[in-house]
């Protein structure tokens, strides 16, 4: 009997191992004033999107390689009406970081689309005429990293000389306002003590 | 040594069942106007239909307040169906918005997609008004209950339908099924390569 109870247990043990691993691999939301989990991407293979991002090799990339002082990472489904609703707006912010000659190289975007095959993503890119880069996270992979979040949802991260980096906002939801988001970012971060 | 055995078989048969289901729900609305079913009984009918019979005939109201019968589209367009289980729920509130900025993909196809749900006219309207404009129609089985539902062998059994699809090719004619497992998200590229197929 005792025998058969070990048997059960181990056999439910190893048949649940991958289940279990996924339980323990999911982490809360990057917390503000904390750090991000380490989260690596595929090189763009569109030129111009890995020029954006200062990236010179191939293969992957971890997100503090992207060459910048400022990160907005948005975390996004093809298939959220939200999301779709907020793409125009994102947009809008990406438009006025390119506008700003002292910011379009300090300040980049990227999106990550939880659950979204390359197809999809690419959809979404073509539909509301995304200017960066949209990585796809179909197996959720990134997602989970980042905790499960809901979408839209927005991470900013500070890129520090010393390689570090730390999160100064982590919010479910639209930003609002794409000028008075930059605002934000820029008071909040390295780049309003470079302007003092 | 027995109980000792019965608790620990029970505490790991707990940790399996309690675990949260966003591996199948994925990215869900931000808002909270969905209702969360839960993780749900991933197929609960068998549908009669096969690739190769002729799709059966239905006339439903729409929200845009015509009705749309299938044999309409007899001869000028492919037809994709997209039963989902119900209005304000998970997943059901992401696909059809995915559809929804896909229009030029199913025009390419020379292709129609009708929404069908169970759910009454004003509940579908509500809740459409959500995603925006619609680009294509959205029909309620609601009366006779699920009838359009039973015809193609969908109905479950608290009376929802499955999240399924139907491509019916311009003859009429069934051309790919998916009953897809309720609590996922069917693949957007799945359903394009197979209206390409038609095409060939």
């Amino acid at each position: 009997m005792r025998k058969t109870y070990v048997i059960i247990l181990l056999a439910i043990l190893v048949g649940s191992y991958a289940r279990l691993d996924y339980v323990l691999a999911v982490t809360e939301p990057p917390a503000e004033g904390g750090k991000l989990p380490e989260i690596i991407l595929p090189v763009p293979e569109n030129s111009e999107e890995k020029k954006y991002l200062g990236l010179d090799e191939d293969g992957s990339f971890k997100i503090s390689q992207i060459k910048a002082e400022i990160v907005v990472i948005e975390i996004f489904s093809m298939y959220c009406p939200h999301c779709q609703k907020e793409a125009p707006v994102v947009n809008e912010l990406y438009e006025a970081i390119q506008k700003r000659s002292d910011l379009k190289d300090k300040i980049k975007i990227i999106g990550i689309g939880g659950g979204n095959t390359a197809f999809e993503i690419k959809l979404f890119k073509n539909r509301y005429k995304i200017p960066f880069t949209l990585f796809p996270d179909a197996d959720f992979t990134i997602h989970r990293l980042l905790g499960e979040v809901r979408t839209p949802y927005f991470v900013v991260v500070q890129m520090n000389r010393d390689r570090s980096h730390q999160v100064i906002y982590s919010r479910l939801g639209g930003f609002g306002d794409p000028d008075t988001f930059l605002q934000f970012i820029l008071e909040n971060s390295s780049l309003r003590k470079e302007d003092s | 040594m027995l109980k000792r055995g019965f608790f620990l078989t029970f505490f790991f048969l707990t940790v399996l069942i309690v675990q949260p289901t966003f591996v199948h729900c994925g990215v869900e609305q931000s808002e909270s106007k969905v209702f969360r079913t839960g993780k749900l009984k991933p197929v609960d009918s068998r549908t009669h239909l096969k690739i190769g019979d002729k799709a059966p005939d239905f006339t439903l109201p729409s929200i845009g307040g015509e009705k749309v019968s299938l044999r309409q589209y007899k001869g000028a367009k492919n037809v994709v169906l997209s039963f989902i289980p119900a209005a304000w729920t998970a997943v059901c509130s992401d696909q059809w918005p995915g559809y929804n900025i896909a229009k030029e993909m199913f025009d390419q196809n020379d292709a129609i997609l009708l929404g069908i749900t169970v759910d009454n006219l004003p509940t579908l309207f509500a809740w459409t008004k959500e995603f925006g404009e619609m680009w294509f129609p959205v029909l309620s089985d609601f009366w006779p209950h699920g009838k359009v539902a039973g015809l193609y062998g969908v109905l479950r059994s608290e009376g929802t339908t499955e999240r399924a699809i139907f491509v019916i090719n311009k003859e009429g004619i069934i051309r790919y099924i998916d009953v897809h497992n309720i609590n996922e998200m069917p693949r957007l590229e799945v359903l394009i390569e197979e209206l390409e197929k038609l095409q060939n």
